[in-house]
């Protein structure tokens, strides 16, 4: 029952949200500063965390073929393959969803509590609009550049580590990564990483945007946020590969 | 002029505002008191539209209120200025950022008129060098100001002050009760404020509506309340040792 009353209300607010803002110049200012809190400043996780879960597929992969009938190049090919099918999207939308949805979670629920949302409706304006619609778009046009980002620096990061292990030379890996490639699986990960970039962002928003209280409620909205949408993120994750890849 | 007919609001099973029928005039400092919980708060906010009355109308100089939608609405907010027990002012912008933002939203003049209607404003409330500064920078009273200065940037008609005093010193306070009564006489604004200070009943309190546990208990003035056999509002009067000790 609780379950579809939020449902209920998620909907009614993203009806609200959806609609023509009241001044473009405003919109495309927020949308910009949106675009440096929610997409510039994940750069340096989103970084570190591929080019660490690049090496180490890569290193897992290159130990454990001790058949001499597998070539070297499968070192490569599992790396790419891995990378691009489920790491950057899923795993990497999953840090994305702690960083970037608790951040939007508190700041709107912060707004709630103090009144500001009050303040922007008394004068007229639609605060859902005004404060969740940039922060979709934001993230429906950031996710996916910092996706493929994070594909090239995981795969970037199994050649590093392949080099400096000497376990498989640079030739085969690259060879590996060139290997029966299919520009579907692109298409594939950008697929999904918009659709979990919306899970994010207005599940985040909602939550944030439905606070009542104080400080306390706005830390327990933020915590709500990013489980809700980690789950959302892995139930989506299934039926949209059981969907694309059948 | 403002007028409330009849309004009924519950939350849930608590009835909060039981038929509540009040005026409030124009070029006046409308005050609404109470104690803690007795639904001023509340009562403010179905006045401007933040809560939805269960029953009960509310008429902003004939125009009605209560039936009209979103879009519609928004002609009269243009026409409202609202300052908030807690300033609400937006901390991701500065004090400049925070007066302009009404006349960026809902505004077409150029930057430099809407820059000295700022200026103009805030001069108003007494401020000056501060808007380049942050809200987190200001203190108490000056948050209070620039929340002023926002509420009247767009020449509003009618004005809602919840608690304007809250969380200040007896002399700050005194000082923003006596600015919102100055705005109100200057500009002929319709405004509300919500209080429970003694204080600034006495010194500004054109009409005083008393409200207990939700229902409208008394009406009169700054004058006539010290001369009532009402006994709750005598209760609510004199409950403080300051008080008590003047009426001996
Ligand atoms: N959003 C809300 N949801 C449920 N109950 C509320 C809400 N806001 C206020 N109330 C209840 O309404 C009553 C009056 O509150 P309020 O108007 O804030 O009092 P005050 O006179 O101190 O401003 C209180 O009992 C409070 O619990
Ligand atoms: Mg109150």
């Amino acid at each position: 029952m609780k379950l579809f009353d939020s449902i209920g209300r998620y909907v009614i607010l993203m009806s609200r949200v959806f609609t023509k803002p009241q001044k473009a110049k405003i919109f495309r200012h927020r949308l910009f500063d949106e675009f440096q809190h929610l997409g510039i400043e994940s750069l340096g996780i989103v970084a570190f965390i591929s080019m660490f879960m690049g090496a180490v597929v890569a290193i897992q992969t290159a130990y454990n073929i001790d058949s001499p009938l597998i070539p070297l190049s499968m070192v490569g090919f599992t790396v790419r393959q891995s990378v691009i099918l489920e790491f950057s999207p899923t795993v990497i939308s999953l840090i994305l969803a702690g960083k970037v949805g608790s951040r939007i979670a508190s700041e709107i629920g912060t707004m709630r509590v103090t009144e500001q949302i009050d303040a922007l409706e008394i004068m007229g304006v639609n605060s859902a609009n005004h404060l969740i619609f940039p922060k979709i778009v934001a993230s429906l046009i950031m996710n996916p550049i910092l996706i493929v980002f994070s594909m090239w620096l995981g795969i970037l990061g199994g050649w590093i580590a392949m080099m400096a292990s000497k376990l498989v030379t640079s030739t085969d890996y690259v060879y590996g990564i060139r290997l029966d490639f299919e520009g579907f699986t692109i298409f594939y990960a950008l697929f999904k990483t918009l659709f979990f970039a919306f899970i994010i962002s207005s599940v985040s928003g909602f939550y944030g945007y439905e606070t009542r209280g104080g400080a306390l409620e706005v830390g327990q909205a933020s915590t709500k946020a990013v489980v809700v949408s980690s789950i959302l993120i892995i139930l989506f994750n299934l039926v949209l590969t059981q969907l694309l890849l059948t | 002029m403002i007028e409330a007919k009849q309004i009924n609001k519950t939350f849930g099973g608590n009835h909060v505002l039981k038929n509540v029928s009040c005026m409030f005039d124009r070029g006046k400092t409308n005050l609404i008191i109470g104690q803690s919980g007795s639904g001023k708060t509340v009562l403010m906010k179905c006045l401007v539209g933040l809560f939805e009355v269960d029953s009960g109308q509310v008429i902003y100089d004939d125009r009605n209120f209560s039936v009209m939608n979103f879009e519609q609405r928004k002609n009269i907010r243009q026409e409202i200025g609202m300052l908030f027990q807690g300033s609400a002012l937006f901390d991701s912008m500065t004090v400049m950022e925070n007066v302009m933002f009404p006349l960026n939203m809902f505004t077409v003049h150029p930057y430099e008129e809407k820059r000295e209607r700022v200026n103009f404003v805030l001069k108003r409330v007494n401020l000056e060098n501060v808007e380049n500064l942050m809200p987190s920078e200001l203190s108490g009273g000056m948050r209070k100001r620039v929340a002023i200065a926002r509420a009247i940037a767009m020449n509003p008609k009618y004005l809602f002050c919840d608690e304007p005093n809250s969380g200040l010193d007896p002399q700050t306070s005194g000082v923003i009760d006596l600015l919102i009564k100055e705005i109100t006489e200057e500009y002929q604004i319709t405004t509300i404020v919500n209080t429970h200070d003694m204080n600034s009943v006495l010194s500004t309190g054109d009409t005083v509506a008393f409200i207990f546990k939700g229902e409208l208990w008394w009406k009169g003035n700054k004058d006539t309340i010290l001369h009532t056999d009402n006994k709750e509002l005598n209760d609510f009067v004199f409950g403080t040792e300051l008080t008590s000790r003047l009426k001996k």
